[in-house]
């Protein structure tokens, strides 16, 4: 019992040392500034949807915000020697859990909406890095995590998996799928999703890069996108993951990386990652609809024809609300589909899908996951769609499921797909 | 009152050493609380840049407050008596003129004010809003479960000078430097408390504002 409770005092300490590590003068300003309105709760659809006052954002920062005022400021410090504040204990961090990693997709719309500005989402990022090295992360995404370091991917994919679908994409289509070529222009990256879920995506890169005439491969090392660190919120495996991208993309000598259809990998590799390796890259980072938007701006891709079917496009939030990607996916939709309407609350204030952060990495977090759907589901009833088109493999997966949860027939499609079937064959 | 003769003595008393202290607590505190914010830093951002910082992040100081819609039709209750009772408190802080002249003795600005009549009806509906918040804060799920000792607190400091304002005002208690001074002493009692408590937040919402604009400019998010 002793060495338990040894054991869990160590934890609970370096939980609280990274807790102290994630504090900057923006955190401050905004724990400094929060008047506990509200109003973040009407942005976040764990609350809008089960109307649960614990799923107040701000609420769920708590744990960071105790550490705060107790470690640095002058009143908080007071009030720790005169036995007035609140420590964060063992129980405390057991009972957040679910709130950090069941009841957050790290969506962000909550930094979006607060009246003073707050960046309530960063806040609860900042939290689960305490969480991890405290030992309270969910059992789901510590096995994703710890997949994705030893095996090369939070699905237990490995190289091989990607040949044998390289080779069957190369078999049907006759098209070349590179890997490992030296000196190419563009590194392309996949999520285990797409290689497993949907191949046509690497059927559609090779398409329109070879219309385009691109200078592309894969890399055998370096193929994975998804960084179960930054889900799990370890900067540890965040930057051993974000490593291997670097060390593939410099092994063969190219210009640039692309981020997949994936939302969560874009924030890893282009705005976390050279913080993480604590250098900038000597590459430089696209998502890939914003080179798609490129080349079409450019002429390099053709089109023809329409889809003549009413058609929404639902943003993936890591893009549009962390990642700044919202005209493009417009841009390229509006080449293709003349009957695209928009959500009543789209762009940087789309509602999650539901399963963003690792959310839909987490088993525990299924039945609460499809309960905030609701959100999603009244929002495509509203504009009465037949198609569903987005730009990330986690939340395509978290939408169909909801959808045929929701006995809804309505398909979802990845962008990039959608752009090379109107591709005009040469 | 044994600690001061009279009423006047006690006018002269919160106008005088009492104003001192609060206006040195205010001040040294407010200080504090700042240095300690920006003395934290910000670690250095090595992802390569699509926007630029200080632009987008003024730029949301002022956006932020406006309520996108869908917040808006979600929650109007909190949005328009939250207007309605800053607006109001403002009216009366700045606009009523012997407010004026006190700002104008203290630090030589001056700008013309209200009619008196105005700035009366700003204050009844100011402290009528503050209570229907207050109201909504104790009964809301949500204000409910996140509010503390200190947001009661805070709600309390706030609304004293405006209600012992309006009693000075219409000479509701006699005789008039007591209602006076009384008035003065909560408005003093506010400045104590405010480096300490969440009214920073009139201060500290503009750095928030601008980091977050910042943030999001720096990624070419429109904030």
């Amino acid at each position: 019992m002793t060495s338990n409770n040894e054991s869990q005092t160590l934890s609970l300490e370096k939980g609280i040392n990274a807790l102290k590590e994630q504090i900057d003068a923006p955190t401050a300003a905004f724990f400094s500034s929060c008047v506990h309105c509200g109003l973040c709760a009407e942005a976040c659809l764990f609350y809008t949807e089960t109307n649960d006052p614990r799923y107040t954002p701000i609420h769920k920062t708590e744990p960071l915000r105790r550490v705060w005022e107790s470690e640095y400021t002058l009143f908080g410090k007071l009030k720790k020697v005169l036995g007035l504040a609140k420590p964060v204990t063992d129980e405390m961090l057991t009972e957040w859990e679910p709130l950090i990693y069941d009841a957050c997709t790290l969506c962000g719309r909550c930094s979006m909406v607060c009246p003073v500005g707050n960046d309530i989402s960063a806040m609860i990022r900042k939290v689960r890095e305490g969480m991890v090295a405290s030992d309270h992360a969910p059992e789901g995404l510590v096995g994703a995590s710890t997949r994705a370091v030893k095996i090369g991917s939070p699905m237990g994919l490995r190289y091989k998996a990607l040949a044998a679908q390289i080779k069957h994409i190369e078999a049907d289509t006759g098209l070349t799928i590179p890997v490992d070529v030296a000196g190419a222009d563009y590194l392309a990256l996949l999520s285990s999703m797409e290689i497993i879920n949907f191949p046509e995506y690497i059927e559609s890169l090779a398409k329109i890069f070879k219309q385009a005439n691109i200078s592309w491969t894969l890399s055998s090392d370096a193929f994975e996108a998804t960084n179960s660190g930054i889900q799990i919120g370890s900067s540890d495996i965040a930057r051993e993951l974000v490593q291997r991208v670097v060390d593939g993309a410099e092994k063969l000598k190219v210009k640039y990386v692309i981020s997949p259809e994936c939302g969560h990998a874009f924030t890893a590799i282009r705005w976390d990652g050279p913080n993480l390796i604590g250098k900038p890259y000597p590459f430089k980072v696209v998502h890939i609809l914003e080179l798609l938007a490129e080349l079409q701006k450019n002429g390099l891709i053709k089109t023809s024809g329409k889809l003549e079917k009413k058609l929404t496009f639902h943003d993936p939030c890591q893009l549009v609300r962390k990642g700044g990607v919202e005209a493009e996916p417009r841009r390229l939709l509006a080449q293709v589909a003349p009957d695209f309407v928009e959500m009543s609350e789209h762009g940087k204030m789309n509602w999650c899908c539901g399963g963003g952060g690792g959310v839909s990495a987490s088993e525990r977090a299924d039945e609460l996951r499809l309960k905030v759907f609701k959100r999603k589901k009244s929002q495509l009833e509203e504009i009465d769609v037949k198609l569903v088109v987005t730009a990330c493999a986690n939340c395509r997966l978290v939408l169909e499921e909801g959808l045929e949860d929701n006995q809804m027939d309505m398909p979802v499609i990845g962008l990039t797909e959608l752009i090379s079937e109107h591709l005009i064959e040469e | 009152m044994e600690l001061f003769g009279n009423a006047n003595d006690f006018l002269i008393w919160v106008r005088g050493d009492a104003f001192s202290i609060a206006l040195g607590v205010f001040v040294v505190g407010v200080l504090i609380r700042l240095l300690e914010i920006i003395l934290l830093g910000r670690k250095v951002d090595y992802s390569e840049a699509r926007g630029t910082e200080w632009g987008p992040g003024l730029k949301n100081i002022i956006t932020r407050s406006k309520v996108d819609n869908g917040t808006f039709k979600r929650a109007p209750f909190v949005v328009v008596v939250g207007y309605i009772w800053h607006i109001g408190f403002f009216i009366v802080l700045l606009l009523f003129v012997p407010h004026i002249e006190l700002i104008n003795a203290t630090l030589g600005l001056k700008w013309p004010g209200l009619t008196t009549p105005l700035v009366d009806a700003a204050a009844a509906v100011t402290m009528f809003a503050m209570v229907v918040m207050l109201w909504h804060r104790l009964t809301h799920p949500v204000m409910k479960f996140l509010s503390t000792y200190e947001d009661y607190l805070v709600w309390l400091l706030t609304f004293l000078p405006l209600l012992t304002g309006y009693i000075a005002f219409h000479r509701m208690i006699a005789p008039y430097p007591l209602a006076l001074g009384v008035h003065i002493l909560s408005v003093e009692l506010l400045l104590v408390v405010f480096p300490f408590t969440k009214l920073m937040h009139a201060i500290t919402l503009f750095m928030a504002r601008w980091y977050t604009g910042a943030i999001m400019g720096r990624k070419g998010i429109k904030s």
